[in-house]
């Protein structure tokens, strides 16, 4: 049981990289990752949301539309919870957790829709995971964003100091710096 | 399908989207947050470039502070009097008059008055060019390098690099700040918008070095000081200081500054 769940960690976090293998969640990667601190809070409430809303859509999955024989209907109804799901969140933390808030809060609203989101809620079921399985792959997955959005800061804030030539400045760079981090990222396959 | 399907689907997926928007009303008014509506009116009275140059994270943070009372009126550098003067009136209070302040670049060591002590060939921002030896190629070690970081910082395009050095065009600057920040030299500060005089230096070397490396660089001389009838001038480190408060704009100082160091703008 552990050792599944540990391949499937790893698996998630590293082999499959969320954004540099599976090319999920690649709007905040480039977006929010200028600066170390904004991406790392951009990664802690991605790997917040994520880990939640795999336990609510397993849970929703597994007691709403297989009973009802509509699960087809995945898709839209994950969507559906998801986005009330950061709603809900959202003020929580607000009356309840300010400091915790003043943290994530700007972000959260920017995963509402987020591709990353849903396709660990539907990849989930793709793979049959149980409840559990499904948290633990959500948590690694999410981890794996936010170590890869992390490194991608790091490295953005070093090319701010280099000559880049001008056809390359700003977005063009970038992109051939997530490209040599994706194929550095290919290394983990080696650990299967 | 059957037709009892479809309505199983409809049944349920508009079950869930009617469950989950009782859901959020509901906790949307048990979580409320109360916040102060002056809050919201006083971002709308706020430039909102979220520039920091009030010292607090943008503009949302100091509308709170200042609703709060932990800022005056006048906290933001940026909209200086006219939102001053405004959000005064949504607190219903007096605003204390701030005086506009613009930021100024202490160096005129141009291209003519200074010369290089090597040729620097690295990257062209002040941060880096100051770690190199004699912080920066210039031969004035205290001087505008002119490559410009302050020029990047600046979200108003106030700032030129002017045979060599960095100008601040002061009716674009909104003292916000950021390049003062950003000089490593330290060598911008934020003087009254209406002042005349400017000691245009800031070498702390003595007399003879400073001549050595600078055509127009302050060597201390103290004759400004002397010169000066409302006693505005200090000088210390080898270097004048122009007390703007004090300072009535005759312009007896600049005339008689032997290296032109004193500059009327």
């Amino acid at each position: 049981m552990m050792g599944k769940l540990l391949a499937i960690a790893i698996g998630s976090a590293f082999i499959n990289n969320v954004v540099l293998s599976q090319f999920l969640g690649i709007c905040p990667f480039l977006g929010v990752s200028k600066k170390v601190k904004t991406a790392a809070g951009m990664g802690s409430a991605v790997v917040f949301v994520i880990t939640l809303a795999s336990a609510v859509t397993s849970l929703i999955y597994k007691f709403l539309l297989v009973p009802f024989n509509i699960t087809y209907l995945q898709t839209i109804v994950f969507i559906l919870v998801i986005a009330a799901l950061v709603q809900f969140v959202e003020m929580f933390l607000k009356k309840k957790m300010k400091g915790l808030y003043n943290a994530l809060g700007v972000y959260l609203p920017l995963i509402t829709t987020n591709c990353a989101v849903l396709g660990v809620a539907l990849k989930n079921v793709q793979n049959s995971y149980n409840i559990l399985e499904s948290v633990v792959n959500g948590l690694a997955v999410s981890v794996g964003f936010l170590v890869a959005i992390v490194i991608m800061a790091g490295i953005r804030e070093k090319i701010e100091y280099n000559n880049v030539p001008r056809a390359f400045k700003g977005m063009p760079i970038v992109l051939v710096t997530a490209g040599l981090m994706a194929i550095a990222f290919f290394g983990f396959s080696g650990l299967k | 399908m059957s037709i009892t399907g479809i309505i199983i689907a409809v049944c349920v997926v508009g079950g869930v989207g009617l469950f989950i928007g009782i859901f959020l009303s509901v906790a949307g008014n048990r979580l409320k947050v109360e916040t102060d509506p002056k809050v919201d009116e006083i971002i709308e009275a706020l430039p909102g470039n979220n520039c920091g140059g009030c010292g607090y994270a943008g503009c949302s943070a100091l509308a709170e502070a200042i609703a709060s009372g932990n800022a005056p009126v006048s906290g933001c550098p940026v909209g200086g009097e006219p939102v001053a003067n405004n959000i005064a009136k949504i607190l219903g209070v007096e605003a204390d008059a701030s005086e506009k302040m613009v930021a100024h670049v202490r160096c005129k060591g141009t291209c003519d008055m200074t010369f290089n002590n090597y040729n620097y060939d690295g990257i062209k921002d002040c941060r880096m060019a100051s770690f190199v030896p004699a912080q920066g190629p210039k031969s004035c070690d205290f001087g505008c390098m002119g490559f410009g970081t302050c020029v990047d910082v600046c979200e108003f395009d106030a700032i030129n690099i002017i045979d060599g050095i960095a100008v601040i065009d002061k009716e674009k600057c909104k003292a916000c700040g950021k390049c003062i920040a950003a000089c490593p030299k330290q060598l911008i500060e934020l003087i009254p918008y209406k002042a005349r005089y400017v000691v245009e230096c800031m070498n702390k070397d003595k007399g003879p070095l400073v001549m050595k490396v600078c055509k127009t660089g302050c060597i201390g001389c103290s004759l400004c000081a002397k010169e000066c009838p409302k006693e505005a001038i200090t000088v210390e480190d080898s270097l004048a200081h122009i007390d703007q408060e004090k300072c009535a704009g005759c312009g007896l100082c600049a005339k008689k500054c032997p290296k032109n160091a004193i500059t009327a703008i």
